[in-house]
């Protein structure tokens, strides 16, 4: 607390900077608690292997500008299709065959894939950590120092969550989505398709991490091990939202990152996560249905 | 224009329906009426395709229905309004109905019938905006009957519409119910509230354990000793 105190008071500029950027890193977590819980809403089903399905297209991203030399614009395109692609495939292979079964179940499969996943990676292309270099420039704002590409990612992020909140209320299949986390069985009886709702709720949730995927290869280098970094965290915002809660998840990625932004700055950047976590752990047992969550 | 033959459903190793035979002409109404656990929800969600019948066979305007999914049925013209409502409360009653017309023949008279939804009950335009888990029981039931409409049916299943209603909101109901048959729709409801219903229909079906016990019009029926001590309760 002292050195929280010290840095309010001697250096107050610098605590800013870091809000600033828990601010910024909070937009492309949300992005990712969104789809995770997206898909958690409609399937019942908590993907694990999420932000390892954003790892891919950050690979795919990366082999098409650094490697291939293709411009950054269709590496961007070309991970969001891999990101719908692979939400697609895992929903027909992995989750269609067990959707009835024990939430367990779901979970192992999920977790399995994710494992899988990893393994894939490391034999592929090493544990190499790659970046693509952007040579995007620090800026200042109001004595505060920003990276560019971190500005560019947040407002990016938002642009997309506004078109997500559009998709989700203002059109049939969207609002059919939201239906559907409230009522399965009921959207049947409408004349929709369930397996169709599925799919396109599987495809909006890999595009999703797909897109966050672009947003995080200009800040973060990838490396197998990428989902095991960002995947617990991701969870945790949407738990700490209330699961299929999407303003909750919204709101709980903006505290996430926070905490872990300032308590880097005052402490370390592993003091910043283990302060997120001890805080997650306190706050299930207060409110274990998330902080939205109605009191019982 | 609905003929079921012969159909036995049930879950599991339970079966809830035995041999069903049933018929439901255009522009009538029809009840099913029948104690608790007779098979009567059973025998809708057959009709509607939630659940798949055993034996037997659907057919609805001479095109069979059997082994069809439920979203398949709705395009055929049956919309059903389920036990319990199953609104989506959580989103407005706008939205509801909305999802009521989901099918593209539907979208594209959105526009027409909630216009004619709203006229039939002006409380969801009022509360157009507002969350459907707010809304009162019998709002709430006029709901599930609104989003039902908006799929341009021509048969409606109703499943015991006056559950959970206070009497005073049953009546009311039931003249709401009348006046969406006066509209030209056909309707099959399952009730327990025996004496509304049978005033409400042309004829009517006694469910047993699963089985039809009596068939006959509904004031012949509501004459019957039999059914009138055991449900009409005069």
């Amino acid at each position: 607390m002292s050195n929280l105190l010290d840095l309010l008071l001697n250096n107050p500029l610098l605590l800013a900077e870091a809000a600033l950027n828990g601010l910024l890193l909070g937009g492309v977590l949300a992005l990712l608690a969104l789809g995770l819980n997206l898909i958690f809403g409609v399937l019942d089903i908590v993907w694990i292997v999420y932000v390892d399905l954003a790892m891919l297209s950050m690979y795919l991203i990366y082999f098409t500008v650094q490697v291939y030399g293709f411009p950054l614009l269709l590496g961007a395109v070309l991970g969001i299709g891999l990101g719908v692609l692979l939400g697609i495939a895992v929903h027909l292979l992995i989750i269609t065959p067990i959707l009835n079964s024990p939430p367990i179940n779901q979970l192992l499969a999920t977790g399995g894939l994710l494992f899988f996943i990893q393994s894939l990676a490391t034999f592929l292309w090493t544990t190499d950590h790659r970046s693509v270099r952007l040579n995007l420039p620090t800026i200042e704002v109001a004595g505060m120092f920003v990276s560019f590409a971190r500005l560019i990612a947040f407002g990016l992020a938002v642009v997309v969550m506004i078109a997500l909140y559009v998709f989700l209320t203002r059109t049939y299949i969207g609002t059919a989505i939201r239906a559907v986390s409230q009522d399965r069985g009921a959207m049947s009886l409408m004349g929709a398709n369930p397996q169709r709702v599925y799919v396109v709720t599987s495809a909006v949730g890999g595009a999703l991490a797909g897109v966050a995927a672009a947003l995080l290869i200009i800040q973060y280098s990838v490396h197998p091990y990428f989902g095991a970094a960002f995947g617990p965290i991701t969870f945790m915002i949407c738990v700490l939202g209330g699961l299929g809660n999407m303003f909750g998840a919204f709101v709980a990625s903006f505290i996430m990152s926070e905490i872990i932004s300032i308590g880097g700055v005052v402490w370390s950047t592993e003091m910043g996560y283990v302060i997120a976590f001890a805080l997650f752990i306190v706050l299930m047992f207060i409110r274990p249905g998330g902080i939205f969550a109605k009191r019982q | 224009m609905l003929e079921l033959d012969g159909v036995s459903a049930g879950y599991g190793h339970f079966t809830a329906l035995w041999d069903v035979a049933l018929r439901v002409s255009a522009g009538e109404a029809v009840a099913v009426v029948g104690p608790n656990g007779a098979g009567k929800t059973t025998l809708l969600r057959v009709i509607s395709g939630v659940i798949a019948a055993r034996a037997g066979s659907l057919a609805f305007e001479g095109a069979a229905l059997t082994g069809r999914p439920a979203h398949e049925i709705v395009a055929h013209g049956i919309a059903h309004v389920p036990e319990g409502r199953r609104l989506f409360p959580g989103l407005t009653v706008a939205d509801n109905l909305k999802m009521g017309a989901f099918l593209p023949s539907a979208r594209a008279h959105f526009a027409e019938s909630v216009e004619r939804v709203y006229g039939l009950f002006p409380v969801l335009k009022e509360r157009r905006g507002q969350r459907a888990g707010s809304l009162s029981g019998g709002e709430q039931q006029m709901l599930a009957i609104g989003r039902a409409l908006m799929s341009r049916p021509k048969l409606i299943l109703l499943d015991e519409p006056s559950m959970g209603l206070a009497p005073v909101m049953v009546l009311r109901l039931f003249d709401l119910i009348r006046r969406v048959r006066a509209e030209g729709y056909t309707i099959l409801v399952v009730e327990q509230n025996v004496r509304q219903v049978l005033k409400l229909v042309d004829r009517a079906y006694l469910l047993e354990v699963g089985r039809i016990r009596m068939e006959g019009r509904a004031d012949a029926l509501s004459e019957q000793d039999f059914v009138r001590k055991a449900y009409v309760g005069l």
